[in-house]
């Protein structure tokens, strides 16, 4: 059950060049700087670009080779165009019906009113799409997507037409998307925030070709990609929910090296979940610290001390278990702790961010 | 109707039926043809465009000989319907030659105003091209569909020359308003050239009226 493209196509001095299978499940981010190729890649898998050569698999079926091109059309899957592109003579009931309607019934998968409700629709079914909010009418575009029953879902930066208050309204009805439907989502974007919410792995793509392409805790903390030299960047670790402590509002979850307390959340015991880490809330520690504020506190090793953007800087990369987690300190506490790979040392965490 | 003798009648619907016949035809025929121009990359393009806005620029005599020469008894055309010369058919023809493209410009105009864009997002939502066309394309051009239909009538209430060469001047066939107009003057029937024409007027304005509102109301939108 996966996804193979390969594809080629040249426009202008712009080219794309990438060779990739991924699963087709979760949530997979493609991300980059403007004009290395995401949207066009999404608009190959589509079949909306004409001149794209190479081959397209999705699972077991064929949309692409040196003989066949699947249109469109005839393509499973829904996408999401950075602006909503809603049909303006259409009121968004008609909108939504446009593709719902052209299915037989038996590949109707998902019912007009589960769409309607889980993007929070109803109020606005007989609107006018010129008259409703930016993210309003994203959250048709989406609905619109959904109710073709696609066995891919493909995004093109949905949100990035919005403004912040919007785009932190639209963040849970993707997850509850992803919860209740299991649709596989290729998502491109070039906001961290979204990545580390919604991935499950990460394709970074350069001009044109992929740079880096693997699950999201890899990715990330990778010293010799961008990703880990950004202000916002951390770590994700997967975590399982052990205990709740409801008189200080804290939620205990254990992750490899330790326990971490965040802030209450209700999760059953025992749940899954994943916590991201930021760089910068990470210092390190060579005995056990007490008597401090900071109550998160994780037994780990040293794996190596990289350069970082700042001079002043070093990317530390500690490891607990299997999990990698990235802090970044002074230079100068490199030296004076004489930190080095294979070291022992405690990470304590200032602050954690629950994903899921 | 008093002040319409019967053959300025006769005329008068004539002219009607020609002028509806012909928008009627010009749509069905230049819509393809106006999609086509309005989305093709090939270099046949413009070429099929200068040849579809001839009639704009040439002398009404000149088409209309060409068209006579087709049309009559042993024309390329004309030899297998018998001539099509002096007849209702011919002027027909010569009508749709002619108003050609007016209709398909305002079609290939409104065609172009459809954003590709919103294409794209038919062909995802499992639109076929051709169920594209109708759901979006049309519906989004219906202004273009109106105005063309619009002008062609108008054009072909006015038209003159073409018909006068193709069909001469036969009561009831192919003498159509503008030219019993024509004969009026040549008898020196004033009276009755004044009614016609005034009627022509009056009809040309009502035609043209709504098409540059339908213009100002897509302007208006547009800049909004």
């Amino acid at each position: 059950m996966s996804i193979r493209a390969r594809i080629a196509l040249t426009r202008g001095d712009f080219s794309l060049d990438v060779d990739l299978a991924f699963p087709a499940s979760d949530v997979t981010a493609v991300i980059g700087p403007s004009g290395s190729g995401k949207t066009t890649l999404l608009r190959c898998i589509a079949g909306l670009e004409r001149a794209a050569r190479g081959e397209i698999h999705f699972q077991s079926q064929l949309w692409q080779d040196s003989q066949l091109f699947v249109p469109t059309y005839k393509r499973p899957v829904g996408y999401v165009f950075q602006e909503a592109r809603l049909f303006p003579h259409l009121s968004v009931r008609k909108n939504l019906e446009f593709g719902h309607k052209r299915l037989d019934s038996h590949e109707r998968k998902v019912p007009f009113d589960q769409a309607v409700s889980l993007l929070g629709l109803a109020s606005l079914l007989e609107r006018d799409p010129r008259k409703l909010s930016g993210g309003e009418r994203q959250r048709v575009a989406i609905a619109r997507a959904l109710l073709c029953s696609p066995l891919l879902l493909l995004m093109d930066e949905p949100l990035a037409s919005l403004d912040l208050e919007s785009r932190a309204q639209i963040m849970p009805y993707f997850e509850a998307l992803q919860r209740e439907l299991q649709l596989p989502i290729v998502y491109v974007t070039h906001a961290p925030v979204e990545v580390v919410r919604l991935a499950a792995r990460i394709i970074l793509l350069e001009r044109g070709k992929v740079r880096a392409h693997g699950p999201i805790h890899e990715v990330l903390t990778r010293p010799d990609l961008p990703l880990s030299h950004f202000e916002d960047a951390g770590a994700v670790l997967f975590a399982r929910v052990v205990a709740h402590a409801p008189d200080y509002h804290l939620t205990y979850v254990s992750v490899e090296g330790g326990q971490l307390a965040i802030s209450a959340r209700s999760l059953a015991i025992g749940a899954t979940t994943r916590v991201f880490i930021r760089a910068r809330d990470v210092s390190i520690s060579l005995v056990r610290p007490a008597r401090s504020s900071i109550s998160n506190v994780l037994e780990v090793k040293v794996l190596d001390v990289n350069a970082d953007r700042d001079p002043a800087h070093r990317l530390v990369r500690l490891v607990a278990g299997g999990s990698v987690l990235l802090a970044r300190v002074t230079q100068r506490s490199v030296v004076e702790l004489g930190l080095a790979p294979e070291f022992p040392v405690f990470a304590q965490v200032k602050s954690v961010a629950l994903i899921e | 109707m008093f002040w319409y003798s019967p053959e300025d009648l006769t005329a008068l619907l004539l002219s009607l039926r020609l002028a509806s016949l012909t928008s009627v035809i010009l749509l069905v025929l230049a819509t393809p043809l106006a999609y086509w121009l309005a989305r093709t990359r090939s270099r046949v393009g413009p070429v099929v465009e200068a040849i579809v806005a001839m009639p704009l620029v040439l002398p009404p005599s000149v088409l209309g000989f060409y068209m006579l020469c087709l049309l009559s008894p042993d024309g390329p055309v004309g030899r297998f319907a018998g001539g099509l010369s002096f007849s209702f058919a011919g002027i027909l023809l010569g009508s749709i030659v002619y108003s050609l493209p007016f209709v398909v410009q305002a079609l290939q105009n409104a065609f172009m105003s459809t954003s590709t864009l919103l294409l794209e997002a038919a062909a995802t939502l499992r639109a076929t091209p051709l169920s594209t066309f109708f759901s979006v394309v049309v519906p989004l051009s219906a202004r273009g569909f109106l105005s063309g239909a619009l002008l062609a009538f108008a054009h072909t209430l006015g038209e003159f020359g073409v018909v006068l060469m193709i069909g001469g001047s036969i009561p009831g066939r192919t003498q159509t308003a503008s030219i019993a107009i024509f004969s009026h003057v040549e008898t020196l029937d004033y009276r009755s050239a004044h009614v016609l024409s005034a009627t022509l007027v009056v009809f040309s304005f009502g035609l043209l009226a709504p098409i540059y509102l339908i213009n100002r109301r897509a302007r208006v939108e547009s800049e909004r």
